[in-house]
Order: C-alpha cells, then sequence, then structure tokens
C-alpha cells in the first residue's frame, strides 16, 4: 500500500468538506497555500496530521484529507508533542489563533518551542477572538475597543517573534494572509524545517476586526511597509527596492540607496541560519512603523529536536540494557524463589 | 535459638521510627524483603512527614514505617508490637500505634536534654510523661555504631548514619531474620560505595550481636510463614505494580507504551518508574502541566500508542477537560489517580478515597467513562493491565483509582508469567473496511465500539475533534436527534464492558445476613475485619468492588441478596451513594473515616458489631 515517489497535488491534501468561514475571512487564503505548501514538500496525505485548538482557524483540519484532530481550546501544542513523539513518522503541522495559542494556550505553546518538537505551528494572528464574536486578544493593541473592553484594553500585546525567541525558538517566519506566494514560501521553509518551526501569519477577520493590518498591508503602502526577507539576500523593500536596512549602533535603519552616502554594498545580507538569535530578533521586532515590518523566514536553525532525542535515547538505553521483556527485567532485579 | 523467652505468633507488626534523615524507610524495607524472603507474607505502608526535610528530632521530621510479617497477613497491622523509636520525638508521635504488651526499642542516646526539648517533652523522663506502659528497651545504638566503627577510618558524619542499619540488626535478632539475605540487599543498595556497604555491614553484626548479649531480658518471637505458591518473587509497593501492569499491557497489545505526566504526590513514583524503563521501550515524558500530561497522552493515543497519564486529585481537576476529549474521540486513554487527602492540597502524603464522584462525574456534558480500583499493592498490576485492557478494546478513556496507602505500601509478590495474562485485542480497522469506505465512527454491533486507525495507515486518514459527530458519517453534526443518539451511543458503549469484566465474589460467611461491601484499597482491612467478625461468631459476608463503572452485572442482584447493607470506605459516602442510586429501596448503612488514614481493622469490627445491633 505504501506509495513511494508518488506525486501530490493541492486537491490530494482537501477533504470533502464544505468550509464554513466566513466569506472573506483570510483563512481561505491561507488553507489553500497550505494545501498547495503541502504539495510541494509531497509528504503522503496519510504521512500528515493537522492538530488545531479551538477557534475560528482550528476548524482546518476537518478541511484537509490528511489525519487530523480538532481538539480543545489552548491545548494543541501539548497534544501535537505527544502525537509526535508517540508516532515520529508522521509529518505534524499545528493550527492556532493568537488566542488559543498565546493566551490559554501560551504556557503549552512556549514549552513545545523550548523542547524543539518537531512540528509546524501555524499562527493565525487576526488580533481579536473570532468565534465568540469579538473580544480583545493577547495581540490587541493597547486600548483597542472591543466588547470586552469598550474602554479600550489597558494591556500590551505579545509580539509572537519575542515570544518564540524568549522561548529559544530556531525557527520564526512571517507572513499576510494576502501574500500569497510569501506564505507557501514560508510554509515549505516551515515543512522542510528540522524542529519547532513558528509561521506566524497576519490575517484579516472581516466580520470582528476587519482592516486591523489594513496599514501596513494595504496596496498602497505595502510596499514601504513591509521587507520580504529572503536567506542570501540583500534586505531591501520600497515599491522599486530603493530602500534597504544598514546597521546603525546596535540596532538597525532604513535608508534610500544613493542618499545620505549609503551604497548598495551597506545594506545587510539576510542570514537566516545564523545560531545568533541577536539579529533575528531585531529584524522580527520591526512593526511598519519606522521600520518596515518583516515578512518570510526571519530564522531558520537546525537544532537537535525533542522527538528524535527520546526515541535515540530509548533505543541506547533498550540496547544497553537488553531486556528482551517485562519479566526478565524484573528478573534481573532483587528476587528470591519459593519451590 | 533456643531460648525461654520465645513467642509464637501468627503474625507480628514492626513500627520502625525516626527523623525523616534516620533511614527509618531502608531499614523498614530490607526487613520487609528477609522476611518475604524466608516465606512470610508482607504488607507494609510507610508514613512520611509532608516536610522533605524539618528540623531534625523535631515532631514534624518523625518519618515511620510499619510492617506486617507473618500468615495471612493482609495488612499492614492497626497496632505493632515493636516500636523502634530513634529519638523522643519518634516515640512521643509513635507510641499511640503500640498494642498492649508491645516492646519499645529506643536509641537511648538520642535521649538527652536536648533531644527531649526538641520533641516539646516538658520533664526529663519521656516514659513517665507520655504514661509508657510497656516493656522499653534502652539500647545505646549510637554508641553500640560509634564502636563497631571505631576502625573504619569513615567520618562522624558517616557512622552517624549507620545507626538505622544496627536498629535493624537488632530487629532481625528479635524475629530470627537470616542476617545474610539483609547483608545481600545492603550490598546492592551500595554497590558503588563498598567502604559504607562494609560500615553498614559491620553494624548489622553489631546490632545482631548485641540482642544475643540482652536475651535474658527481651523475649523474640517465632513468626509463622505462609506456603506460597512456588515461583519467583520480588517485594513490590502499588506505584511500581501500576507502571509494570502498563508494561504488560503494551506488550499484550502489541502498541508502544506513552506516559505523559507531571510530578505530584503520591503518584509521582510511577513517572520515575516509567522514566527508567526505557529499557523496555516506554516513552514516558515529564510535560510542563497536569494540563500538558493528559494532553500529550491524547495525542499519543491518536497517534497510536497506549497511552496513560498519572496523577493524584488535584491534577485529575486539571485533567477534565482533556478526559472529555478521549470521551468524545472515543480513544483509548488510561488515567491513573493515585488519591491523597483533600480537598485542594489537602493532605498531600496521606490516603483518602474522595475522588470517587470526580472520576464518575468530573466531566462537563454527558461524558461516561470506565472506572476501576485497585484493592491492594500488587493488585495495581492487575488492575492498571485491566485497565488498559478496557481502554483498548473498548476504544474509551479508564480511570484507575489506587490510593496513598497502596501505592506506597508493598508486597512479597510472584512475578507472573506473560502467559498469565490475556492478549488484547486491539480494535484495529480492518484493510477490507478501508477499501469498503470506513468511517471513523462505524461501530460494532454489539459492544458499540469504534474502530482504531493508526496514523500512517493509507486510505484510513480520518479526522477526529470534540464537536459532536454525525451517527453514521462522522462528520460534525449539531442535528438534535443525533446528539441524543450519540450521548446514548457512548453511556450503552461503556454499559457493556460489564458483558467483558469477572462478576463479584462473595467472601466470609456467604450465607450471613450482614454484607460488608468495599472498593479500592481498604480491601486488607476489609478482609481481616470480616475474618475477626466470622471467628467472633458475628456472621459477616464481604464483597469487594474494583470495577466500579460499570459494575460487574450481578452486582445489584447480589446485595439484594442480603437484609443488612453496609459500605465501609474513607469518605463521607461516595460509593454508597453511588450504590444507593441503583439500589432503590435497599437500606446502605455506612461506615467512613476521612482521616488521611487507613482503616484499623479495629475499628470496622466495632462498627460492623454496633450495626448490626441497631
Amino acid at each position: 500500500m505504501e506509495s513511494q515517489n508518488k506525486t501530490y497535488t493541492a486537491a490530494d491534501y482537501k477533504s470533502d468538506q464544505s468550509v464554513r468561514w466566513c466569506p472573506g475571512c483570510g483563512d481561505h487564503a491561507i488553507l489553500n497555500t497550505l494545501h498547495k505548501a503541502m504539495a510541494t514538500l509531497g509528504v503522503p496525505p496519510h504521512k500528515t496530521a493537522v492538530i488545531s485548538g479551538i477557534g475560528c482557524s482550528s476548524r482546518l483540519p476537518y478541511y484537509m484529507n490528511t489525519y487530523g484532530f480538532h481538539t480543545i481550546h489552548g491545548r494543541a501544542a501539548a497534544i501535537a508533542t505527544g502525537f509526535k513523539v508517540a508516532n515520529p513518522e508522521m509529518t505534524v503541522w499545528q493550527i492556532s489563533g493568537d488566542g488559543d495559542g498565546l493566551a490559554i494556550g501560551g504556557n503549552h505553546f512556549i514549552h513545545a518551542i523550548r523542547r524543539n518538537v518537531d512540528i509546524n505551528i501555524i499562527l493565525f494572528n487576526n488580533k481579536i477572538y473570532g468565534l465568540t464574536k469579538g473580544q480583545y486578544s493577547p495581540t490587541s493593541a493597547r486600548g483597542f475597543v472591543s466588547k470586552s473592553s469598550p474602554y479600550g484594553t489597558v494591556e500590551d500585546p505579545f509580539i509572537p517573534a519575542e515570544l518564540c525567541f524568549g522561548a529559544r525558538g530556531n525557527f520564526f517566519a512571517r507572513s499576510i494572509d494576502v501574500e500569497l506566494a510569501v506564505s507557501q514560501e514560508v510554509l515549505v521553509a516551515a515543512g522542510r524545517h528540522h524542529g519547532t518551526s513558528v509561521t506566524e501569519i497576519l490575517q484579516n477577520c472581516v466580520i470582528f476586526n476587519n482592516g486591523v493590518h489594513n496599514p501596513i498591508t494595504d496596496r498602497a503602502v505595502r510596499a514601504e511597509k513591509t521587507i520580504h526577507l529572503v536567506h542570501g539576500e540583500k534586505m531591501l523593500f520600497g515599491a522599486n527596492k530603493e530602500k534597504g536596512l544598514v546597521q546603525d549602533g546596535f540596532g538597525l535603519k532604513a535608508v534610500t540607496i544613493g542618499e545620505d552616502g549609503y551604497t548598495i554594498d551597506d545594506v545587510l545580507v539576510h542570514d537566516a541560519h545564523t545560531p545568533s538569535n541577536f539579529l533575528h530578533q531585531q529584524l522580527a521586532m520591526m512593526d511598519g512603523d519606522s521600520l518596515p515590518l518583516a515578512i518570510g523566514v526571519i530564522r531558520d536553525v537546525d537544532a537537535p529536536t525533542y522527538d528524535e532525542s527520546v526515541s535515540e535515547q530509548v533505543a541506547a538505553v533498550k540496547a544497553k540494557k537488553g531486556f528482551d521483556n517485562l519479566r526478565s527485567m524484573i528478573l534481573a532485579g532483587e528476587t528470591w524463589t519459593v519451590e | 535459638m533456643e531460648s525461654t523467652n520465645v513467642k509464637q505468633l501468627e503474625k507480628v507488626v514492626v513500627r520502625f521510627s525516626g527523623d525523616s534523615g534516620d533511614g527509618m524507610q531502608l531499614a523498614g524495607n530490607i526487613f520487609t524483603n528477609v522476611s518475604a524472603g524466608v516465606g512470610n507474607q508482607v504488607s507494609t505502608f510507610p508514613d512520611y512527614p509532608a516536610e522533605i526535610r524539618a528540623p531534625q528530632g523535631s515532631l514534624s521530621g518523625v518519618s515511620g514505617f510499619q510492617v506486617s510479617v507473618g500468615h495471612g497477613v493482609h495488612t499492614p497491622g492497626d497496632l505493632c508490637d515493636v516500636l523502634i523509636a530513634m529519638n523522643p520525638a519518634a516515640l512521643k508521635q509513635n507510641i499511640k500505634f503500640l498494642r498492649p504488651g508491645g516492646v519499645v526499642i529506643v536509641d537511648i542516646d538520642s535521649f538527652k536534654e536536648a533531644d527531649l526539648r526538641k520533641a516539646l517533652f516538658k520533664t526529663d523522663n519521656p516514659f513517665e510523661e507520655l504514661d509508657i506502659k510497656a516493656q522499653v528497651v534502652e539500647v545505646p545504638v549510637t554508641t553500640l555504631t560509634r564502636n563497631a566503627l571505631a576502625d573504619s577510618g569513615l567520618d562522624p558524619k558517616s557512622v552517624a548514619k549507620c545507626r538505622n542499619i544496627l536498629a535493624l540488626g537488632l530487629v532481625c535478632w528479635l524475629f530470627d531474620r537470616p542476617l545474610e539475605a539483609a547483608r545481600k540487599m545492603l550490598a546492592n543498595k551500595f554497590v558503588k560505595k563498598p567502604a559504607v556497604f562494609e560500615a553498614n555491614s559491620k553494624v548489622l553484626d553489631a546490632g545482631y550481636n548485641y540482642g544475643h548479649n540482652i536475651h535474658a531480658t527481651v523475649s523474640t518471637y517465632r513468626i509463622e510463614s505462609d506456603t506460597p505458591v512456588p515461583g519467583v518473587y520480588t517485594d513490590i509497593n502499588g506505584n511500581t505494580a501500576t507502571a509494570w501492569g502498563l508494561i504488560m499491557a503494551s506488550e499484550k497489545a502489541g502498541r508502544p507504551l506513552f506516559l505523559g505526566s507531571y510530578p505530584i504526590t503520591p503518584a509521582t513514583d510511577i513517572l520515575h518508574e516509567l522514566a527508567k524503563r526505557k529499557d523496555l521501550g516506554v516513552k514516558a515524558i515529564q510535560m510542563e502541566d497536569e494540563i500538558a500530561g493528559v494532553c500529550s497522552a491524547i495525542g499519543a493515543s491518536y497517534a497510536g500508542n497506549l497511552a496513560v497519564t498519572s496523577t493524584s486529585g488535584p491534577g485529575l481537576a486539571l485533567k477534565s477537560e482533556g478526559i472529555g476529549l478521549a470521551v468524545m474521540a472515543e480513544l483509548p486513554l488510561v488515567v491513573i489517580d493515585v488519591q491523597r487527602g483533600g480537598p485542594s492540597t489537602g493532605l498531600p502524603t496521606k490516603t483518602e478515597q474522595t475522588d470517587l464522584m470526580q472520576a464518575l462525574y468530573g466531566r462537563n456534558g454527558e461524558s461516561p467513562l470506565a472506572v476501576v480500583a485497585a484493592a491492594t499493592p500488587t493488585d495495581c498490576f492487575t488492575m492498571a493491565f485491566e485497565a488498559a485492557r478496557i481502554a483498548v478494546e473498548h476504544m474509551t478513556p479508564v480511570i484507575l483509582l489506587t490510593d496513598a496507602f497502596i501505592g506506597n505500601g508493598s508486597s512479597a509478590w510472584r512475578i507472573p508469567e506473560a502467559s498469565e495474562y490475556p492478549e488484547i485485542r486491539v480494535p484495529y480497522v480492518s484493510e477490507d473496511a478501508i477499501n469498503s469506505g470506513w468511517r471513523p465512527y462505524d461501530r460494532d454491533d454489539s459492544t458499540k465500539v469504534r474502530r482504531w486507525a493508526i496514523p500512517g495507515t493509507e486510505g484510513a486518514a480520518h479526522r477526529l475533534g470534540g464537536l459532536e459527530k454525525d451517527f453514521v458519517t462522522g462528520a460534525i453534526s449539531t442535528d438534535p436527534v443525533n446528539h441524543e443518539k450519540m450521548v446514548q451511543t457512548r453511556r450503552e458503549k461503556i454499559a457493556r464492558i460489564a458483558d467483558d469484566i469477572p462478576e463479584l465474589e462473595v467472601m466470609g460467611d456467604t450465607g450471613a445476613d450482614t454484607l460488608l461491601i468495599g472498593w479500592g484499597g481498604t480491601y486488607g482491612h476489609l478482609l481481616t475485619a470480616t475474618k475477626e467478625l466470622n471467628a467472633e461468631g458475628v456472621p459477616t459476608a464481604f464483597a469487594h468492588f474494583r470495577y466500579i463503572n460499570p459494575l460487574p452485572k450481578n452486582a445489584l442482584e447480589v446485595i439484594r441478596r442480603y437484609r443488612r447493607v453496609i459500605v465501609a470506605e474513607l469518605n463521607t459516602g461516595m460509593f454508597a451513594d453511588y450504590l444507593q442510586s441503583k439500589l432503590p429501596g435497599v437500606e446502605i448503612r455506612r461506615i467512613n473515616k476521612i482521616q488521611g488514614q487507613p482503616f484499623q481493622v479495629s475499628e470496622v469490627v466495632e462498627k460492623v458489631k454496633t450495626l448490626i445491633a441497631q
């Protein structure tokens, strides 16, 4: 039954269930991109598991023709961890929203990253609770007015990348629901990364937070407000790639090439694979205000994975002790015989 | 060894007590193993302080280890025949456990004025102050240890650490235990520290020889041995037995064993043991919290492992939502609750049976699952196996209730052959089913069990989740009638497990008017109480429950046969209430104790008599 070297199309990853998200929701685009990314990666559908928590985005597993588990609020990372450790042959994707992943599931999120379990976390960030009809989330900006914050929030948001790096993450990428090509590129890179990958996708909730990302994602400003980072390439942005990022003391600065004495040689080349996360953090923290918001793969560093380490330790200890079964293990301990 | 002062006893109870750093658990364990090795039945009760290291010599730092050895031993005994007290605090805390006519052995070197003050004695005569009528044997344990090790070259601190083994040597003399067996265990214990072993070996002899010298003044005991089933034996506590039962189930099911857990007293030893058992291929992982423990196990179950999470009461509360998901997804999952004193943090190191209602009903919605309970330390093996068997064969979460008493207590255990346990029939999806349009919630007509498709299987990719499913297709459904049908189906699936478990047996005088009922870890005490009642001419039948939900098929009919029904349990009457809900018209009388301590046989006997007299 095993299908070797078979190639897959996006349709092979699509289930027969009709998609129930609101018309215009950013989730549709992410789902389609994920189907395509999986076809590019070529892992068979039956070797793929998609595990989600609760929230609008967490409905996604039902729309996949893979193994899938729509679980409980916040716990997807813990369930995905157990799944991957138990069955390391499977490729595991985790779907969480900003509420599911960073509020109720914050603990599991940071510990999955810290352990470096080989799972791919896609974080749908719409800065709102959609399924419960419009409350602020842990990524909502300070002062954000919602049904549960009628006078504006009085708390600062998480920046998912900062949390990921704080938990010693080795892969962080970002995209925007409308940036289909970038989304596909980062999801393929996430799938190929060995260890926990966190891919944040800025996603528009058309009903409860419509346009929250517009200051950055509007067609008119997107080229100026975002920068697409690619490993090994110059950090350039702007409508005609006329701007670049340069080192400025301990920080970064956006410059126009040819102005103020800056040449193309001053512009930094992106290195996603360098073990130090110092510059990765600075790049990931850019917010589209004074510096453009970074999309693309920001950090992609190889490190030992938890699931492999567990399997290797089990194999090593098993080989060393050489017990055949439970009884032989017990008999090797303290016993006495009654005739 | 001939002596005029030899007491012949069916069984004897010894209680070792001292500071938590005095090594009382080790001395007690060796004495237990040596006794089991000469053919005695054994039952132990380690009584730890809640504090990790309370101030030395203080009342809160006293650690105890009680063991009963002999013939017909089912409990560690209510009261002890011999109490060893290594300091005044231990004497003060433990004298209440001494049987009238018993013997106290104290390390008199540790009864200096400062020691007495630490134990809050007001006078300089602790024996008078405590009004001790029993024989007190004052042994200079510290001096004897120091003398024995004068030439050992060990520092004073290491020398002092051998005091427990001197006491052990003396107790071995008292009960005619073979020293060589004790020495072998010390050699194993200190295999990496030969100098420490040598020292302990020496003081073991010194303690034994000291006994010879005082033998005119102290009685020795000859304990009846049993004629156990031939085989290879080991000493096992309930938590280790639980871990091993799961491993046996994994071998019998052919599915890898996964444990997702988080440390919690008194269940942590299960995590410790399974973490060691990487040598048998077990994947035991310590997660970030209790919720992650159960959730990782649910993920592992969906992935095709025999998945387990272990905890105690507060942890079970945290796991409730996850267990509900396993109910809905109809995945096999074993949840072990080593019950302790509650509510909230309660009495973490003490025993209770107060999680029964939580196990049965502690989830949102209609979420029935199977509940089983282990009766003794060694029965933890069997019931862990049974929990796993039921979980896998019936595709359901199963909660196994043990408790601090049987989890920490130990007994001699005949190591079973694998052939003594049945194969576990895993309800895999067949290839035929896959090829003819299998759907994830297709069920077996007679058991209502759905099939298990292991991820990685081609053609069987399917989606599960916590949302209600359509009875036929397994897709999400909000249809009202379908929901009721699914609720009834999940309930029926659990009810039909009754066809797959042993019937309830009645012990004692089965023809009596009175039926004493227990469940879980109180078995030893209630069985012994039943025997004593019948021996005293109070006819009593006894039924003990290990399968709680569903109940054995004949249970209600058996109970209805008796005119007087008494349920004894370590809570305010949870099992009695549960039975009462199924037995309208039957008057259920109750014996309850909620003190963090096991029953005493004597109190059960008295209460049964009182209830009969009413």
